[in-house]
């Protein structure tokens, strides 16, 4: 009788505690638009029509989603595992680098073709070159953040620290092969790598503005999901999160775990930087840098870790993000209110952390169980 | 730039002025770490204080002089008694913050560099273009007829008293009885416990207190070098800064060396660039960062814990 109670309270409870997170940080953002002169309300009513209010708005909130997907997994995966890794830009970085880097040598048979080169392409067949970009940013981004994993492992160098330094050392190497070695000579005000062809870019779905990098996000959150919950591996990894000394001692190789974990980890990030590149930029340059790493952060906050709540906070945060441009233009708010509104929601997010637990009704009503028919003699004194 | 007339003669030269203007902001912010996990908690969001604290330290020295009529002698000043007073601001938040049951304070580090960041740039969007008044120097290169020598050694007052607030701090440490609660609190919290000391009431000292001084640090970049407020202007010293501590063991006059150092590893590309060594000038600006990359894999070691780690450091406890 005891086995058959679900647990609706306690699920509902994870899902509740962090809607209610949300709204408050919606008001404390809402005070501070007050402070700026700005009437509240006109505000949300203006991220809530930029963000969800057409299906065109929509559209390019799930753009912004994509990326999220692909960053908040660099951060969720290896949080499961105990980790607190913020190398999400970076790898994004590195992933980008990697992409541009296959595409080119697939496209021209050069990263720095020459004229002659350019003039036709290898000629492969475009799903041939976007696997390779596809592999060249999963493999850039995954060896990057594992390389935080190895240094954890056998160094016990903090994860935090060393993964967010080396989002520095990317994007000095992100503008160093770009206004360098790699630079393309057309690419004057942007320095940049040689554009990709148009052919071997990823095209939209449908007849949408919707890149496929969309469904690289879903796809990998998804796959994500099952691999920590409902495999043998996943269970590994959950059990040295939750105590590395129980699971050395079942004989886990927490090493191996670590570093591939960190690996998959990086490898996502390293995707949306492929996304980037291979859907929006067409060729490595700054902008990729667009700070999809730092708000991948907090999706991953606050989806407790979890994929598939992963995928449906990062269109959330795509929402908002996606409203930011108009908040600039109707209001005249700096582009950093974003910024601030992102700062308040993970703070309120954080801070809820500390509430679970504490309201009744989110706790299974006790049913009284009745005491086991035969006195217990099996227990030892 | 007049490096160019002392040939390669400039590189250690920008170096030696690189290392005595660029260690300021360092030397504040590790000595504001170093109290903070002295008291057993992580501030990582000491990148986000920085940043306001540069911020408000530029805002307040324009308005103070341009808007308020306070004589430019005066508003830098007061421009970073405001820093350290927004620095202190956020330092309360993170300080109730990651006291809270459950809440993990590196994760609150990473909320309150986003948050920091975020309130800095949208009140420093006006500040980007007008000039504020500076922090006046002490100029000790007037024995040199040279303007390369007598521009290195332009030291500010504020360097000069971060030199004196090391040494200070480690006798607090030593010989005090407040740092003995401090050394407590953060190295056995049931100890201090028994002697009756309030955990939070000390850590929560101690992060406000390691946040002023990280405002200052923010005051430094804004006020004297590089002199300037833009959204790119602490890129990461923040965190160099939480790195440096761990590399100084926990010690103050340590980490007045190790800023110095660090100082200087971040003036070795501008200074090259100032002979016309331009080849590769984003990596070697990334040098800070591979530094302390390199030392702390070469510091860390998974056998033991760290001599002079405070021993509740990254430990889950009330």
């Amino acid at each position: 009788m005891a086995l058959s109670r679900s647990n609706w309270r306690s699920r509902s409870e994870s899902v509740v505690i962090p809607l209610a997170a949300l709204m408050v940080a919606l008001v404390l953002f809402g005070i501070f638009c007050m402070f700026g002169g700005k009437n509240p309300f006109a505000v949300y009513a203006a991220i809530f029509k930029t963000a969800f209010g057409s299906w065109n708005a929509f559209q390019g909130t799930l753009l912004r989603a994509a990326p999220l997907m692909l960053t908040a997994l660099c951060t969720a995966l290896p949080a499961r595992l105990g980790l607190m890794v913020i190398g999400n830009e970076g790898a994004l970085v590195l992933g980008g680098l990697g992409a541009a880097a296959v595409g080119l040598i697939l496209s021209y048979g050069s990263i720095t073709p020459n004229p002659a080169q350019l003039q036709t392409t290898l000629g492969l067949a475009p799903t041939v070159v976007q696997i390779g970009m596809a592999l060249g940013g999963i493999i850039a981004g995954g060896i990057w953040i594992a390389i935080v994993g190895a240094l954890r492992h056998y160094r016990a160098v903090n994860e935090t620290i060393s993964s967010l330094l080396m989002n520095y050392i990317a994007i000095a190497l992100l503008n160093h092969l770009v206004e360098g070695p790699w630079k393309d000579p057309a690419s004057l005000n942007k320095p940049s790598t040689f554009p990709i062809p148009e052919l071997y870019r990823l095209g939209n779905i449908g007849s949408t503005r919707i890149h496929y990098g969309l469904i690289y996000g879903l796809l990998a959150c998804a796959i994500a999901y099952f691999l920590i919950q409902h495999t043998t591996f996943g269970f590994a990894a959950r059990t040295a999160g939750g105590n590395v000394k129980a699971a050395r001692i079942a004989g886990l190789p927490v090493g191996k775990l670590t570093i591939i974990i960190c690996f998959l980890a990086g490898s996502c990030a390293g995707l949306a930087g492929m996304v980037e590149v291979a859907a929006v930029q067409g060729q490595a340059n700054a902008s990729i840098v667009a700070g999809y790493g730092y708000a991948g952060i907090l999706v991953a906050f606050i989806a407790r870790y979890n994929a598939l709540a992963a995928a449906v906070v990062a269109i959330l945060l795509g929402g908002i993000i996606n409203s930011g441009g108009a908040l600039q233009r109707s209001f005249g708010m700096p582009d950093a209110t974003v910024l601030v509104f992102q700062g308040l929601v993970f703070l309120v997010v954080l801070y809820s952390e500390s509430l679970y637990g504490r309201f009744k009704i989110f706790k299974e009503p006790e049913i009284p169980i009745a005491p086991p028919p035969v006195p217990s003699a099996a227990v030892p004194v | 730039m007049a490096a160019e007339a002392l040939g390669w003669w400039g590189v250690p030269l920008g170096i030696l002025a690189g290392t005595l203007r660029g260690s300021a902001p360092f030397l504040f912010v590790s000595l504001g770490e170093c109290l903070t996990e002295k008291s057993g908690k992580i501030n990582l969001g000491l990148e986000g204080t920085l940043l306001t604290g540069a911020m408000s330290a530029y805002a307040i020295s324009y308005l103070a002089s341009d808007k308020w009529g306070i004589p430019t002698s005066v508003s830098p000043w007061l421009g970073v008694l405001v820093a350290g007073c927004a620095g202190m601001i956020l330092g309360f938040i993170h300080a109730w913050l990651s006291q809270q049951p459950k809440v993990n304070d590196i994760a609150v580090g990473i909320a309150m560099i986003i948050f920091g960041s975020g309130i800095a740039f949208y009140f420093g969007k006006a500040f980007i273009q007008p000039k504020a008044p500076q922090l006046p120097t002490i100029d000790l290169g007037n024995w040199s007829a040279m303007p390369a020598v007598q521009s290195a050694l332009k030291i500010s007052p504020l360097f000069i008293f971060g030199v004196l607030l090391a040494p200070l701090m480690a006798w607090f440490f030593k010989s005090t009885r407040w740092g003995l609660f401090v050394r407590a609190v953060g190295d056995s919290p049931d100890a201090a416990l028994a002697m009756g000391v309030s955990i939070k009431r000390v850590r929560m000292l101690c992060i406000i207190a390691g946040s002023f001084l990280a405002g200052i640090g923010g005051a430094c970049l804004s006020l004297y070098y590089p002199g300037l407020w833009s959204e790119s202007i602490s890129s990461g010293q923040g965190l160099m800064a939480v790195a440096l501590v761990i590399f100084a063991r926990w010690n103050p006059v340590q980490c007045l060396w190790a800023s110095l150092f660090f100082g200087g590893a971040q003036a070795i590309g501008p200074a090259l660039q100032s002979v016309g060594v331009d080849q590769g000038r984003y990596l070697f600006n990334a040098m800070p960062y591979i530094l302390t990359l390199l030392i702390m894999i070469i510091t860390c070691s998974p056998k033991k814990t760290l001599s002079g780690a405070p021993g509740a450091l990254g430990t889950i406890n009330g």
